[in-house]
């Protein structure tokens, strides 16, 4: 067992973890952060994206001891007060059908706009490639980013 | 006028943002796996190695003994009561139906199938004790080709030997005459590559007992029916029963089924005495979750010079794979109705046999059935219009049911409702700009451009809202095709809606609250949908087979008329009336030619609750339910026109444009129409262009990771054009169902187009996927094969 000290969410947390406990599975299954959900076991699906010191991870891609000192937003943590410009855009769009890779999906692209505010639609699907939606053909995605990108997410 | 029509239509056809995003973009949801009970253990699976082998032993004792393992099981120990997965359709009188036992006992037929189990304290210590069971397996022959797999002496899947069916579709006009007298005979064969549905979502499973009562949560399409099955084949009371479908990260008809984790999260917690939940892994999900398509698909047809077509032969070879599960014989069956698709033709013969192998069992998928029909017709068209020297589109006209021929019984012997296949075509082809492309191509042809421009049509319609009982019935399916819905009006006025149908994904909180606002004249705001728990919604037929609006939404209507009629005689009590003078406009009862004088809906819900002052021997309740039970299909249709860049010196395919005009009728919400269009769009469109389940020739899985099955990117897919044209169905609400309509479409409007921009080089088909060495592999074939070495 290694002891981590993570903020996740605003909130800290000390907990002793396996080294080969997955982060994903430390917010799940530890502290309860159940929003990020898990789509598949090899870094594919991007389903489990949260932010790790401001930069998008796959969080089944990083170990619990990796994360120790570090500040991790969730999905759960994104909203401010009201909710986030890419939380407001992917409703306002229809952006999300099922909504499992939704998490994932907004954390990318929070990560996508902080490199670039005004991306154009090919520079939006390229930076959303790591993350898989099944549903919503990525259309209303591609229209959601762009929208909270004009509603100035990424300044 | 129906009812609808005096009522405003305040909510029918707005674009309403869903109720259901509140939850889904802030991370407050419920999947299966967030869920965590007092006690509650971990299950994980040992599973065959081996596509086929007898199994000689297996040892769990070992598992036993390590710290946090609380119990292990081969299927050994559960062969009393763990019975066999059911098959809903048994399709002809004498289909081989093998036992499908949970958990293998004596022989394993796939890589996949469940062999042992481990019951752990968290999900960690059951994966690491797997690896101390030891399994012993005596190997013998896979079965992976469903040409040879009936071939004398060849391996048998089952002791009964490797056909489960055949099936003949009853004989429609006299075939052989249409075929032995026509100017012109084509026949191919098409390969519809076996599909992985991939729902984000993986499966899970919770159950836990309290005394003798079972809950089991699921991320499933089907509570209802998962009940029922878990009632009448496993031997627990159904009225012990609880089924839960909380959120549900997509199903595409995956989670349509009964599957051996379930069944055995529901006899290992009564076991062990504890809840015990299951999640699986991604490699296991495209292992285990049933596949789709699979199928080989020989089309013949015969025209006149003219364009006429006389007549329309399939012959179907179906992989079941190795166990007919839900639905499994059944998938290809509903392709029977729709190979004539739009067109008029004098005779048509269908054949299906189906066929076991070695491989994960084949079920429903996005379209089942129709996607795979609609492929061969629309590809084939295709190729009779060149052998015609027509044009594609000349030739669909010249055949397709004329718009004022409505209602219309084709040679499959069904009856659509409407349509207007000139109608979604015209604005198609505009908004695709057809005629520009045209030229485009015919130039970029001429200077031999090493990058070629290709179109595809597909002019498409296909069958939905499943389904009439009656026919179910008649096609010896297990059960019928209605579904129900329950209205609550609540004392404030507030409304709790009931449904059966169990969303997971298509937004049926948003659109069952646009209905039902419009129905009973109260504010969307003030509606809450219940859905996906059998004790809160008993009765249900589920979400499949785009049929929730076109089944569930009318049942919801009926039950909304019912409330009406309720509190028209409470109101005509409250207002000293007569009850034939009360009319019902938004949510106002009123008696007629005095609307001065009205109660509002809220009001009556409000007397009817405190009782103290109704007519005589009027129950205290405005809450009513209904039950409907389609007459008919829905018939979608449209035109979907694609344009790919194919390079010929690497083989990469780019779509340039997608358009796609869809007939739904009338839309409730365009919003989530638009979606259902977009993503059936792309599941089409990655099966032409990217997933292929491929099995080696031992018969491992060896796309079992989601960076060896393509499920597309954004980056892969491109930007949809969409439009709708509107020729109303025959129901109270003027509804088709959406959900299958853009998988089914796109498929073969890509690859003819890929296959036009080929065919200056003598290439006639391509298989699918189309990925970039596939079509240098056909293109560089063509080439050697003509005579001029390839010069085009």
């Amino acid at each position: 067992m290694t002891t981590i000290n993570v903020t996740v969410d605003g909130v800290s947390y000390a907990d002793d973890v396996e080294p080969r406990l997955l982060l994903v599975h430390y917010l799940r299954d530890v502290i309860g952060k159940t929003g990020t959900p898990i789509g598949c076991d090899t870094s594919n699906c991007g389903a489990c994206t949260v932010l790790m010191n401001g930069s998008s991870v796959k969080s089944c891609a990083v170990l619990a001891v990796q994360a120790d000192g570090a500040e991790i937003t969730t999905i759960e943590g994104l909203a401010n007060g009201e909710w986030h410009p890419l939380q407001k855009a992917f409703n306002a769009e229809h952006a999300l059908q099922c909504g499992y890779c939704t998490p994932g999906m907004i954390l990318a692209s929070v990560d996508l706009l902080q490199d670039n505010p005004n991306p154009t639609d090919e520079q939006i699907r390229d930076g959303l490639e790591g993350n898989l939606c099944r549903c919503t053909g990525y259309e209303n995605i591609v229209r959601a980013v762009r929208r909270a990108a004009q509603a100035g997410a990424g300044q | 006028m129906t009812a609808t029509a005096e009522r405003p239509a305040a909510e029918l056809g707005r674009a309403r943002t869903r109720k259901e995003d509140a939850r889904l973009v802030t991370g407050q949801t419920s999947w299966t796996d967030n869920l965590v009970l007092p006690g509650m253990l971990h299950m994980a699976f040992v599973r065959s190695p081996y596509a086929h082998a007898k199994i000689t032993a297996v040892d769990v004792s070992a598992a036993r003994k390590l710290p946090g393992v609380v119990a292990a099981f081969s299927g050994a120990d559960f062969a009393e009561e763990q019975g066999s997965l059911p098959c809903a359709w048994p399709v002809t009188p004498d289909i081989v139906i093998p036992p499908h036992p949970p958990m293998a006992t004596e022989e394993v037929r796939y890589v996949g199938e469940a062999v042992a189990l481990v019951v752990a304290r968290d999900r960690y210590t059951a994966a690491d004790a797997l690896a101390s069971i030891d399994v012993t397996y005596e190997p013998l022959q896979p079965v992976l080709d469903m040409k040879t797999a009936l071939d004398d002496g060849a391996p048998k899947v089952h002791d009964t030997g490797n056909k489960s069916y055949e099936f003949v579709f009853p004989a429609a006009g006299d075939i052989d005459a249409a075929f032995s007298g026509a100017d012109v005979v084509l026949e191919r064969e098409y390969r519809q590559q076996r599909l992985i549905p991939c729902a984000m979502e993986p499966r899970a499973v919770l159950a836990s007992w309290v005394g003798d009562d079972v809950t089991l949560w699921s991320a499933t399409q089907i509570p209802h029916v998962l009940r029922f099955a878990i009632a009448a084949f496993f031997g627990i009371p159904e009225h012990s029963i609880r089924v839960i479908a909380p959120d549900v990260g997509g199903g595409f008809g995956s989670k349509l089924q009964v599957t051996a984790e379930e069944v055995l999260a529901v006899l290992v917690s009564r076991r062990v005495g504890k809840p015990v939940k299951w999640t699986e892994s991604r490699s296991e999900g495209n292992m285990t979750v049933h596949h789709g398509r699979d199928q080989w698909q020989r089309i013949g047809i015969a025209a006149d010079r003219d364009g006429r077509i006389r007549g329309l032969k399939v012959d179907l070879l179906a992989d079941m794979g190795a166990y007919l599960m839900l639905v499994t014989p059944g998938v290809p069956l509903l392709g029977a109705f729709m190979y004539p698709a739009i067109y008029k033709m004098d005779a048509y013969a269908f054949k299906c046999t189906g066929i076991f192998t070695t491989k994960m069992p084949t079920d429903a998928y996005r379209g089942a059935g129709r996607p795979e029909a609609t492929f061969a017709i629309e590809r084939i068209m295709d190729e009779l219009a060149v052998e015609l020297g027509m044009d594609p589109f000349e030739l669909r006209e010249r055949n397709w049911i004329k718009h004022t021929e409505f209602p219309y019984t084709t040679i499959a012997g069904l009856t659509y409702d409407s349509g207007n296949y000139e109608a979604a075509t015209a604005r198609a082809k505009e908004l695709f700009g057809y005629d520009a492309l045209r030229a485009e191509q015919a130039e970029r042809n001429a200077r031999g451009d090493s990058v070629r421009l290709g179109l595809g049509i597909s002019t498409y319609t296909e069958m939905c809202g499943l389904a009439p009982s009656r026919v179910l019935g008649s096609l010896a399916y297990g059960a019928g095709g209605w579904e129900h819905a329950a209205i609550r009006m609540l004392p404030t006025g507030k409304v709790e809606v009931v449904t059966g149908s169990s969303a997971h994904g298509q937004g049926h909180e948003t659109a069952w609250s646009q209905i039902v606002a419009d129905q009973l004249g109260v504010p969307f705001e003030d509606i809450r949908v219940l859905h996906g728990d059998t004790q809160v919604s008993p009765k249900g037929m589920d979400t499949y087979g785009s049929r929730s609006l076109v089944v569930g939404g009318m049942a919801v209507v009926g039950a909304c008329d019912k409330v009406i009629e309720k509190g028209k005689r409470v109101a005509a009590h409250m207002m000293e009336a007569s009850e034939n003078d009360i009319e019902f406009t938004g949510g106002r009862f009123q008696v007629r030619g005095d609307p001065e004088q009205g109660r509002t809906i809220q009001e009556v819900a409000l007397a009817t609750f405190a009782a103290h002052n109704l007519p005589d021997r009027h129950e205290p309740s405005l809450d009513s339910d209904a039950t409907y039970d389609p007459e008919n299909f829905s018939f979608p249709h449209g035109t979907h026109l694609c344009a790919v860049e194919v390079d010929t010196e690497t083989g990469m395919v780019k779509i340039r444009s997608y358009v796609a005009v869809d007939d739904i009728g009338k839309v409730v919400n365009p919003l989530i129409v638009e979606g259902q269009v977009h993503g059936g769009l792309a599941q089409g469109i990655a099966q032409a262009l990217y997933e292929e389940a491929v099995y080696d020739d031992a018969g491992n899985l060896l796309t079992t990771t989601l960076a060896d099955y393509l499920v597309p990117s954004a980056a892969d897919l491109p930007s949809y054009v969409t439009d709708r044209t509107e020729s109303p169905a025959a129901n109270r609400l003027g509804v088709k169902g959406v959900g299958e309509a853009g998988t089914i479409a796109s498929t073969p409007a890509v690859v003819n187009a890929v296959v036009d921009a080929l065919r200056p080089f003598g290439v006639r088909d391509v298989t699918m996927p189309c990925s970039p060495e596939r079509v240098w592999r056909t293109l560089t074939e063509a080439r050697a094969a003509s005579s001029d070495g390839g010069a085009a």
